[in-house]
């Protein structure tokens, strides 16, 4: 199963090039410069989401050396142990929302120090795989198109990563637990 | 919403630091910060101008109107204010093949297409419309069949079964996709009626 998965996933990319070309070429499409024209707009859209991004990590990146990420922490970790989910995963399912980088570097530490094959591992997998960083595509997707009332759009992707989390952490403990 | 996540973890992050006599780390924070996104932005760009040029191909030469008539009785019923056959769906429903495909780096493009296409639907261009909330939802929850990136790490650190987890990750961000999108609609409804 996972071998057919993996081979899908290796050539959609190809076909579809080549199937965009050649439709495009059998339809009378002159693709060299329609190529240029739209990568213009690729270039224009980067350039309106760059101030956004930058704004987004210096606040992520100031909450987590200033070491209000873990005053956070320490503050949620009673309630936490209560509900018997390991304290070595919190900083995972806390930055997971938050920064991309941050919780892929918090992912590879955990699966280094425990294992990739070890429950916490197992874990910090399914969680770092099971939900985008929402902060992230947020400011990259309202950025773009210059939206700046998000409407509801922050409280769903807040709270459906945490349902990611308690979805990760019961999955895991039935399969491998 | 945004401006008071982003003025608080500022403002706290200053606090904290200064509590903790720590107060040097804000200005090398932020200059850190900010490198970090230019950054990232940079490794967006290339991708963004090599996709968005691969489809507007697509959408020259009808490829991508053919996609969104043909599944706009699926994506049409998350997505019924946009109308049938508008391009928006058939960028949409591309984005959403990626995500499912684990090709992150082709799903943003065609996401951002799609917000673009929305965009001239929604009347007030400054707050987000119905449908964008739900484009939004999906993308946070992004249903994934191969997260390609843990795979890669596990291999890395001598997993026996490096792919064991792709199962639980599907189980569970299906799980997620479908809280967002009943939550979405839950909002949608409210956010409505408030309105009137």
């Amino acid at each position: 199963m996972y071998g057919l998965i993996s081979l899908l996933s290796l050539w959609a990319i190809p076909v579809l090039l080549a199937f965009i070309l050649v439709h495009a070429w059998s339809r009378r499409v002159p693709v060299y410069e329609t190529f240029v024209e739209g990568a213009r707009g690729g270039l224009v859209t980067s350039i309106k989401i760059m101030p956004h991004l930058v704004a987004m990590m210096v606040a992520i990146t100031l909450f987590r050396e200033s070491g209000a990420m873990e005053l956070l922490l320490g503050s949620l970790r009673p309630l936490l142990q209560w509900l018997h989910v390991p304290s070595e995963i919190v900083p995972l399912a806390l930055m997971r929302p938050l920064s991309g980088t941050g919780s892929l570097a918090i992912t590879t530490d955990l699966i280094a120090q425990y294992g990739p094959d070890s429950l916490l591992g197992r874990l910090a997998s399914t969680m770092q795989g099971s939900t985008d960083t929402t902060l992230y595509v947020l400011t990259v997707y309202f950025g773009a198109v210059g939206i700046r009332n998000g409407a509801y759009a922050l409280k769903v992707g807040l709270w459906s990563d945490l349902a990611g989390v308690v979805a990760s952490l019961i999955v895991v403990y039935l399969v491998f637990g | 919403m945004l401006n008071l996540i982003w003025l608080g973890l500022i403002l706290i992050s200053v606090v904290v630091a200064a509590f903790n006599g720590r107060i040097e780390v804000i200005s090398q924070a932020s200059f850190e910060g900010a490198k970090t996104g230019v950054t990232v932005c940079f490794g967006l760009l290339s991708i963004l101008v090599f996709w968005m040029g691969m489809m507007k191909i697509a959408e020259k030469s009808g490829l991508l109107h053919l996609l969104s008539k043909l599944l706009s009785p699926v994506v049409g019923r998350l997505f019924p204010d946009v109308p049938k056959g508008h391009p928006a769906l058939g960028y949409i429903m591309s984005n959403m093949s990626a995500n499912i495909l684990g090709l992150g780096n082709a799903a943003t493009p065609m996401g951002l297409k799609a917000m673009e296409e929305l965009q001239k639907l929604n009347p007030d261009k400054n707050t987000a419309s119905a449908s964008m909330c739900t484009l939004l939802a999906i993308n946070t929850a992004s249903i994934t069949l191969i997260p390609t990136t843990i795979i890669a790490i596990r291999m890395q650190y001598g997993s026996s079964q490096p792919v064991e987890i792709v199962g639980t990750t599907l189980i569970a961000s299906f799980i997620a996709t479908v809280f967002a999108l009943l939550l979405d609609r839950w909002y949608r409804h409210r956010y409505r009626k408030r309105q009137r």
